[in-house]
């Protein structure tokens, strides 16, 4: 029973969590888009207008949600709810901070810690691509449709790469679990030198530009180009089921970042120091502070690059990208085998 | 207990997926079903403690399958009438007639030998999936894993080759339909 309480706490927190980040997220992006483009970007809600998105979001929610005509309903209805599930899922398995002892019991700042979690992560992540396509289709309108078809394209071709950058850091982790592959970053080099993932650089860069494609942001939002294309795959969404879609783009931006900092930066690895309340706190510090300073990669890669076109975007990913990562696997799988057998000639 | 409801529950829903996959007019909403059964065999096999099972069934079907077949169907188009008459005589009766006798023989055989042995609710091992998977796959079987290897490097390679160095004949017609 205790373990049912346990569990509906940290999935309550955890989903508390995601929301407040994603208010914070949006006003930052605004924020920081408008400063690289010399605006100053919503200022009045609230200090420094961060209360921005709450007042858009109870807009969104009293907002008519219109539904056109020529929509099939069921599927044009379970659309933004499948773009969001999938989204709150992956971050179920994402460690937030060093696990905290209360009382005798070892408590693990994560909902739960599957051993398969990479995959895990993976298999969510292909999920969402139902959503867009659905949306798309059932909307019964071409731009949506083009839009919806970008996408599916798109997902499904640099969720290869993606998942081949991962192979790598599971083959020099040994383990397939996110708390495992953040324990293994614990150690140093030379005794200064975090050992975080980010030695295996080609898996880093890979992950980043399949992590942009993934979640449909600059310079791979040919998904919702507006010039083209009005929303692309939410054009004929409004109010409440917009606001959806939305949330739903954010937490993945946000997932995707932890994601990256689990993998490559070390999770909630850091210098620990002082009292027990303090050692508890510090790691998840660590852990957001990496993870916004991936957030903010994001927000100035969309305020820098211009968007690919579509002919672009496909042969990168499949004639470069994948190559690349296949031609990684193979080094690292010798440089693995050599860690741990010794050199063949030694 | 928990297990058993559990099981009551995504049974339920696979099989409603089943069913609107099979009666479905729109092959979107048939995919759907198929969609929702599939996610749900992966839900049992959590059930069972198969875990990497569980989240290959659904990154290879429901993932990467389903996608597919629901990209052809948009591609294809869905606004043209199937034709749903039946020329098999006699078609939705000998349906209730198989269905009915194999899921005879699958209780029967269930009942006689019990495969997974009687522990399939049991403490969950969350520590082994993986480790028993490559224990079979790259220990008791590797020639048999490795024969699967070279036969899917060879039908990836040989349609590559095919598409490079067919007749030039064929990539004319072919580069002709293209355009």
């Amino acid at each position: 029973m205790e373990d049912f309480i346990v569990a509906a706490v940290k999935t309550v927190i955890a989903f508390a969590l995601l929301f407040t980040v994603v208010l914070i997220l949006v006003w930052a992006e605004r924020r920081i888009v408008a400063f690289m483009q010399n605006r100053l970007g919503p200022t009045r809600a609230g200090p420094l207008g961060i209360l921005q998105t709450l007042a858009d979001g109870l807009k969104l929610i009293f907002k008519e949600s219109m539904t056109p005509d020529r929509v099939e309903v069921w599927l044009y209805l379970a659309a933004p709810i499948m773009a969001l599930v999938p989204a709150l899922l992956i971050f179920l398995v994402v460690p937030i901070g060093a696990p905290i002892t209360i009382g005798g019991t070892e408590y693990t700042l994560q909902v739960t810690d599957l051993n398969v979690g990479v995959l895990y992560v993976l298999a969510m992540s292909s999920m969402a691509v139902y959503a867009i396509a659905l949306a798309g289709w059932s909307s019964g309108s071409k731009y949506p449709l083009i839009g919806s078809v970008r996408s599916a394209a798109q997902m499904i071709s640099y969720e290869a790469a993606m998942g081949l950058a991962l192979v790598p850091v599971i083959m020099f982790n040994g383990t397939t679990s996110l708390a495992g592959i953040v324990e293994a970053q614990g150690a140093t080099y030379f005794g200064f030198l975090p050992a975080w993932n980010i030695v295996l650089l080609p898996s880093f860069v890979v992950f980043v530009i399949a992590m942009f494609a993934e979640t449909n942001r600059a310079p791979f939002d040919l998904v919702e180009a507006e010039q083209e294309i009005v929303g692309g795959f939410h054009t004929e969404y409004s109010g409440f089921r917009f606001a959806l879609f939305f949330l739903a783009e954010y937490i993945n931006l946000f997932n995707m970042s932890a994601l990256t900092v689990v993998f490559f930066f070390g999770g909630w690895q850091g210098p620990v120091f002082g009292p027990t309340v303090v050692q508890w706190i510090l790691p998840v510090i660590y852990f957001f502070a990496k993870t916004f300073a991936i957030v903010f990669l994001f927000i100035w890669v969309r305020g820098t690059l211009p968007r690919l076109r579509y002919d672009q975007l496909m042969s990168f990913g499949w004639k470069r990208l994948i190559p690349v990562s296949l031609a990684w696997i193979i080094l690292a799988m010798i440089a693995v085998g050599i860690r741990r057998f010794g050199l063949p000639w030694a | 207990m928990t297990e058993v409801v559990l099981f009551i529950i995504f049974a339920a829903v696979a099989l409603a997926g089943a069913i609107v996959m099979v009666t479905a007019k729109n092959p979107v909403y048939s995919a759907m079903g198929l969609l929702t059964t599939m996610f749900t065999m992966a839900l049992f096999y959590i059930l069972l403690d198969a875990h990497f099972v569980a989240v290959v069934q659904i990154l290879v079907y429901a993932g990467a399958v389903m996608t597919l077949f629901l990209f052809v169907i948009m591609m294809i188009g869905v606004d043209k009438k199937e034709d749903t008459a039946e020329t098999i005589p006699f078609q939705r009766g000998l349906t209730v007639v198989i269905g009915l006798g194999l899921a005879g023989v699958i209780i029967m055989a269930g009942r006689q030998a019990w495969i997974t042995g009687n522990t399939a609710f049991s403490a969950p091992d969350l520590n082994g999936t993986i480790e028993t998977v490559s224990d079979a796959l790259f220990g008791t079987w590797t020639v048999a894993f490795l024969a699967t290897v070279f036969l899917l490097t060879i039908a990836a390679v040989g349609t590559v080759a095919l598409a490079m160095f067919g007749t030039p004949q064929l990539r004319e017609t072919e580069s002709e339909e293209g355009q």
